[in-house]
C-alpha cells in the first residue's frame, strides 16, 4: 500500500474512504429550509446586474422568487428557459466573476446570494421530476448535423429539436458531454451528473446521437453539408500547448487534460497513479483542477507554477483560494526551463520572470523543485482545420456564422471565454439563427427564451 | 441609572413588564419562573366561573405566520380560557403572591354576564390577595360565542355594566381589557371609564386565520379538516394595537384614563413606543412564548439604556410623551415640503426605489445606464416609499424645503407658517386664515 510519501507516480496513496471524502460534492446541496432562507436575501433588483451579468441572461431575479415562493420546480423551468444545461452551470460556473459578482449584496456586504447554490437546487428539484419539462414544436423535416457533443453542441441541439428540427449529435468520444464529462473537477459533478445531464436533455426527443465519429478521422465537413441542411461545429480545442522547456518529453510529463479526463472516467480513483511531488505548469482553471485533484488523490506536494502575477491568472480568486486551502502552493511568476531526471522526471528547474512593459522575461534567478510528475496546463488549441480562423479559433460573425454557408459554430473553438456557460449561450443563439434561416422567419434576439409554447 | 419601577393604579412594580393574561401565566410553575426571569408582574391567565373547567381542542391550538428564516411574526390562538379547576387556580395565586410581594399579580377573569357571577367570584379573588383584576372582555373564539370575551366587550353598555359590578363588590384596582373587534375603540374604552374602571388594558387579540392549507382546503389551525377564527398577536399586530393605545389617550372624554398596553411588545423600543403614546405599563405574550421568559432581561437593560441617554429618570417620565403629537390628518403642516435624497455613495444600486416610484408611485427617480438613480424634485411628491423599500439604512433620506424656496414640483414659494387643511382654499369647509 502507498502513501503520499511513496516515491514516484503511483495509485492507492490514500484509502478509499479518504478518496471518496475528498472528492464528495464541493458545494452540499441546499436543503428547502436553507434554499428559502438563501433566497430571502434577493432584493428582486430591477433590471437585475446579475442578470446582464450571467452570459445565457438567466431571470435569477424571477426564480430565486419562486424559489421563496415554495416552487423550485418552476424556478428550475425559468432557468432553462435561458440554458438548458442550468444544472452543470450552476456547479461550475465561476460565480463570482459572473451573477455573485455583480449581485449589489456583493456592493453592500461583501456577501452576495448564493445564487449558484440556489439555482443548483432549482435545477436538481426540475430535473428530479419525471418527464421533461419542455416539448417540441411541430416536425419542419429539417436536418441539422451538430458536432461535438459538449455544453455549445448539446445546447444548440436541444434548441433546434425544439424548434422541430432533427439533430444528429456527433461526438468524437465514445460518451457525449465533452469537458462536462472529461473535463470538470470530479468535486464539482458528482454522481455522474454530466451523463445524467445528457440523458435528461435528450428526452426532449428528435435529438439522434453518433458517439466515436470524429471530423477529419471519419467524418467530413464536406459530406455534413451536403447530407444537413445545417452544420454546427461545437468542437472545441482538441490539441494541447507544447511544454518548451528542456527535458519536456521525459516520462512523467503529462497533458493536465487527458489526467483529468482519465480521473473522471476511472471507476477506482485509489487505482489512479499520481506522484509524490506534482508540479503543475499554467494559470488557469485547468492549472487548478489538476493540482487540486493530485492534491486530493494522496501527492504530499503539489505546486502550481505560472509565469505571470496573481491579478493575470486565469483561474479564478476563488479557484486559486480553493487550491491553496486543499494544500496546492502557487508560485508566481516562474515559468520552466527544464525537467532534470535519470529517464523520468524527477526535478523541474522553474525561472523567475519579469514583466517591464515589454513582454515577459527570465530574470535568470532558477530555483528548482522535485517533481516526478509535470502537468502541462498551458492551453488548448484548436485542431479541427477548413474554415477562416480569427486567431487560433474558428471566425464567427453573428450568432455563430462561419465563413462557410451554412456552418455556424459556437463554444471554445470561437472566441471568447473558454467558460461552460459561454458555451451554451453560443450553441443556443446559433440554434435560433439556424431555425430562423431554415425557415426563412426573422432571427431571435440572442438570449431569447424557449418560450411558453414549448413548456410541457 | 434610571429607574423602572413603575406605579400603575398605586401596584408597584420593579418594572413596567408584565406578563399579559394568556398560556404562559397559566399555572404556578410558569409565574414563579417568570418571577425569577424578572418580569415586573403577571396578569393570571383568565380564571371562570366555578363548575366544571372549560375544555380546549385536543388538537393544535395555534396558528402562525413565519416571515424568512421561519421567524414568527404572528401567531393566532384557539385556546380558551384557564381549563383548570378555578380553586387550584386561586390556591396557587395565593401562594405566588405571599412569595413575591413586590411584583403585580392580576387576576383575569370572565364569568357570565349575570351580576350574581360576579358577585360569586370577586370574593374568592380578593381572598388571594392578588393586587387586582382584569375583565376579559375580548377574547374572540369560543367563549364569546357563549355570551362572553369580546361578546361583551363589543357592547359598550355590557362593559359599562359588568364594571360597575365589579367596582361594588371588589375594591381594589379593575383593569378592563378592550378587544380591537369593533369599529372605534373609543366607545368601549368610553364605557369601562364611565362604569368606574382605573385602567384599560388593550388589545386583546384579532380575529383571524392565518393561513389556509392548500392541500385539505382548510383554514390554520386545522381540527380534523376544519378550522375556525382565532386571536392574532405578536409583532404584526403592534401597529393596530398603538393606534388604539393613541386614540383613547388623546380623545378628551378618554384622556387620563391610565392604559396598559398590549400588542406585540417584543423589545424595549416597542414598550417604549407604547409608554410614549400614553401606556402606563405594557403587558408581553407572544415574544415570551417565541423566545422564552429570559427575553424580559433584555426589555429592562434596553428601556434603562434609553431612558439614561435621554435623561429619563422615571418610567412616569416618558408616558403620554408622544400623545400631543398625535393628531387628525387636517391639522398636518400642508407648508412642510421635503424631497427624496439619494446618497450616491451608500446606493448599492439595486433599483427598487427606482422600480416602486415608476411603476406604483410618481416616476420620480431617474435611472441612468449605469444605474445611477436620482430624485427628479419637480416630479416627487415626498411620498417616502423609496426610502421604504430601499435595503440600505439611510441611503435615501427626506430632506426640507426650506422657507423661501420654490418646489419644482408645484412652483411655489415654500411658506414659513404652517398651514393645514381647516384653512386650504380647497377646503370648502375651510375658516378663513386669521
Amino acid at each position: 500500500m502507498a502513501d503520499p510519501l511513496t516515491p514516484g507516480i503511483v495509485a492507492g496513496r490514500l484509502s478509499q474512504d479518504e478518496v471518496a471524502a475528498n472528492f464528495a460534492d464541493l458545494h452540499q446541496p441546499l436543503d428547502p429550509h436553507e434554499a428559502s432562507v438563501a433566497a430571502d436575501r434577493c432584493y428582486f433588483c430591477y433590471d437585475a446586474p446579475c442578470v446582464t451579468a450571467c452570459p445565457t441572461a438567466i431571470d435569477i431575479p424571477l426564480f430565486i422568487r419562486q424559489i421563496a415562493t415554495g416552487q423550485p420546480e418552476a424556478a428550475g423551468k425559468t432557468i432553462m428557459d435561458q440554458n438548458i444545461l442550468g444544472g452543470m452551470c450552476a456547479r461550475v460556473c465561476p460565480t463570482e466573476d459572473l451573477c455573485e459578482g455583480a449581485c449589489v449584496r456583493e456592493a453592500a456586504e461583501g456577501k452576495p446570494v448564493e445564487i449558484g447554490r440556489l439555482q443548483r437546487h432549482a435545477t436538481d428539484s426540475l430535473m428530479a421530476r419525471q418527464g421533461h419539462p419542455f416539448r417540441r414544436d411541430a416536425s419542419t423535416g429539417k436536418r441539422v448535423a451538430v458536432v461535438g457533443a459538449g455544453p455549445a453542441g448539446l445546447a444548440c441541439a436541444h434548441r433546434l429539436a425544439i424548434r422541430g428540427h432533427d439533430v444528429v449529435l456527433y461526438d468524437a468520444k465514445d460518451k457525449l458531454g465533452g469537458l462536462n464529462e472529461f473535463g470538470i473537477a470530479a468535486y464539482k459533478s458528482t454522481g455522474d451528473f454530466a451523463a445524467r445531464e445528457v440523458e435528461w436533455l435528450c428526452q426532449i426527443g428528435g435529438i439522434e446521437r453518433r458517439p466515436g465519429a470524429a471530423l477529419g478521422v471519419n467524418l467530413t465537413l464536406e459530406e455534413l453539408r451536403s447530407e444537413y441542411d445545417a452544420v454546427f461545429l461545437g468542437v472545441g480545442l482538441g490539441g494541447v500547448n507544447d511544454l518548451d522547456a528542456e527535458g519536456a518529453g521525459r516520462e512523467g510529463v503529462m497533458d493536465a487534460v487527458g489526467f483529468i479526463a482519465a480521473l473522471r472516467q476511472a471507476d477506482d480513483l485509489t487505482k489512479l497513479p499520481v506522484g509524490r511531488n506534482v508540479v503543475v505548469i499554467g494559470g488557469g482553471m485547468t492549472a487548478v483542477d489538476v493540482a487540486v485533484q493530485s492534491k486530493l488523490l494522496g501527492a504530499e506536494n503539489v505546486t502550481i507554477a505560472y509565469r505571470r502575477g496573481k491579478d493575470r491568472m486565469g483561474a479564478s480568486e476563488y479557484e486559486q483560494n480553493l487550491a491553496t486551502s486543499k494544500g496546492v502552493r502557487i508560485i508566481f511568476n516562474a515559468q520552466p526551463v527544464a525537467v532534470h531526471g535519470n529517464g523520468a522526471a524527477a526535478e523541474i528547474e522553474l525561472e523567475y520572470t519579469a514583466d517591464d512593459g515589454t513582454g515577459l522575461r527570465g530574470t535568470g534567478e532558477t530555483l528548482r523543485l522535485p517533481a516526478d510528475q509535470v502537468f502541462k496546463a498551458i492551453g488548448q488549441v484548436l485542431t479541427f482545420q477548413g474554415l477562416e480562423l480569427d486567431g487560433r479559433k474558428i471566425c464567427v460573425s453573428g450568432a455563430g456564422r462561419t465563413s462557410l454557408d451554412g456552418v455556424w459554430a459556437g463554444g471554445d473553438c470561437t472566441p471568447g471565454d473558454d467558460l461552460t456557460v459561454v458555451a451554451v449561450a453560443e450553441g443556443r443563439d446559433a440554434a435560433e439563427d439556424i431555425h430562423a434561416r431554415l425557415m426563412a422567419v426573422a432571427s431571435e434576439p440572442a438570449g431569447a427564451v424557449i418560450g411558453e409554447d414549448a413548456r410541457a | 441609572m434610571a429607574d423602572l419601577t413603575t406605579d400603575f393604579l398605586g401596584i408597584t412594580s420593579p418594572n413596567p413588564f408584565w406578563l399579559a393574561s394568556a398560556p404562559p401565566t397559566d399555572k404556578e410553575y410558569n409565574v414563579r419562573r417568570a418571577f425569577e426571569a424578572g418580569w415586573g408582574g403577571v396578569v393570571w391567565k383568565t380564571l371562570g366561573a366555578e363548575g366544571p373547567p372549560v375544555v380546549n381542542v385536543n388538537g393544535p391550538r395555534y396558528g402562525v405566520i413565519h416571515g424568512a428564516d421561519r421567524r414568527v411574526l404572528g401567531i393566532n390562538n384557539i385556546e380558551l380560557i384557564t381549563d383548570r379547576p378555578l380553586e387550584v387556580n386561586l390556591e396557587e395565586m395565593a401562594r405566588v403572591k405571599a412569595d413575591w410581594p413586590d411584583r403585580a399579580l392580576i387576576a383575569s377573569i370572565m364569568v357570565p354576564c349575570e351580576e350574581e357571577a360576579w358577585k360569586a367570584i370577586l370574593p374568592r379573588v380578593m381572598e388571594t390577595g392578588a393586587d387586582g383584576i382584569e375583565l376579559n372582555f375580548g377574547c374572540p373564539h369560543g367563549m364569546a360565542e357563549r355570551g362572553m370575551g369580546s361578546a361583551v366587550g363589543q357592547v359598550p353598555e355590557y362593559i359599562e355594566m359588568v364594571t360597575r359590578w365589579c367596582k361594588q363588590y371588589y375594591d381594589r384596582p379593575v383593569i378592563v381589557k378592550l378587544t380591537p373587534n369593533i369599529t372605534d375603540i373609543r366607545k368601549p374604552a368610553l364605557a369601562a371609564k364611565n362604569g368606574g374602571a382605573d385602567a384599560v388594558s388593550l388589545i386583546n387579540t384579532i380575529n383571524s386565520i392565518t393561513s389556509v392549507n392548500l392541500d385539505t382546503m382548510s383554514p390554520e389551525p386545522t381540527i380534523d379538516g376544519k378550522g375556525t377564527h382565532g386571536g392574532y398577536c405578536g409583532p404584526a399586530v403592534k401597529p393596530i394595537a398603538m393606534n388604539m393605545v393613541a386614540e383613547i389617550a388623546r380623545d378628551p372624554e378618554t384622556a387620563g384614563l391610565p392604559i396598559s398596553g398590549i400588542g406585540g411588545i417584543t423589545t424595549w423600543r416597542d414598550a417604549a413606543e407604547f409608554m410614549s403614546l400614553g401606556a402606563g405599563n405594557v403587558q408581553v405574550c407572544t415574544a415570551a412564548m417565541t423566545y422564552g421568559f429570559r427575553i424580559v432581561e433584555e426589555m429592562q437593560a434596553g428601556l434603562s439604556a434609553w431612558m439614561d441617554e435621554k435623561g429619563y429618570s422615571r418610567v412616569s417620565e416618558v408616558v403620554g410623551r408622544a400623545v400631543p403629537n398625535v393628531t387628525d390628518w387636517q391639522y398636518l403642516n400642508l407648508n412642510y415640503v421635503t424631497k427624496a435624497r439619494i446618497d450616491q455613495e451608500a446606493c448599492i444600486k439595486c433599483g427598487r426605489c427606482f422600480a416602486a416610484c415608476e411603476d406604483t408611485s410618481h416616476q420620480a427617480i431617474a435611472m441612468s445606464p449605469d444605474r445611477t438613480f436620482t430624485v427628479k424634485d419637480d416630479e416627487c411628491v415626498a411620498c417616502n416609499l423609496c426610502v421604504d423599500v430601499c435595503p440600505v439604512e439611510d441611503c435615501i433620506t427626506m430632506e426640507e424645503l426650506q422657507a423661501g424656496s420654490v418646489d419644482p414640483r408645484t412652483g411655489l414659494t415654500v411658506q414659513k407658517e404652517p398651514a393645514n387643511w381647516t384653512t386650504h382654499p380647497n377646503n370648502p369647509g375651510a375658516v378663513a386664515a386669521e
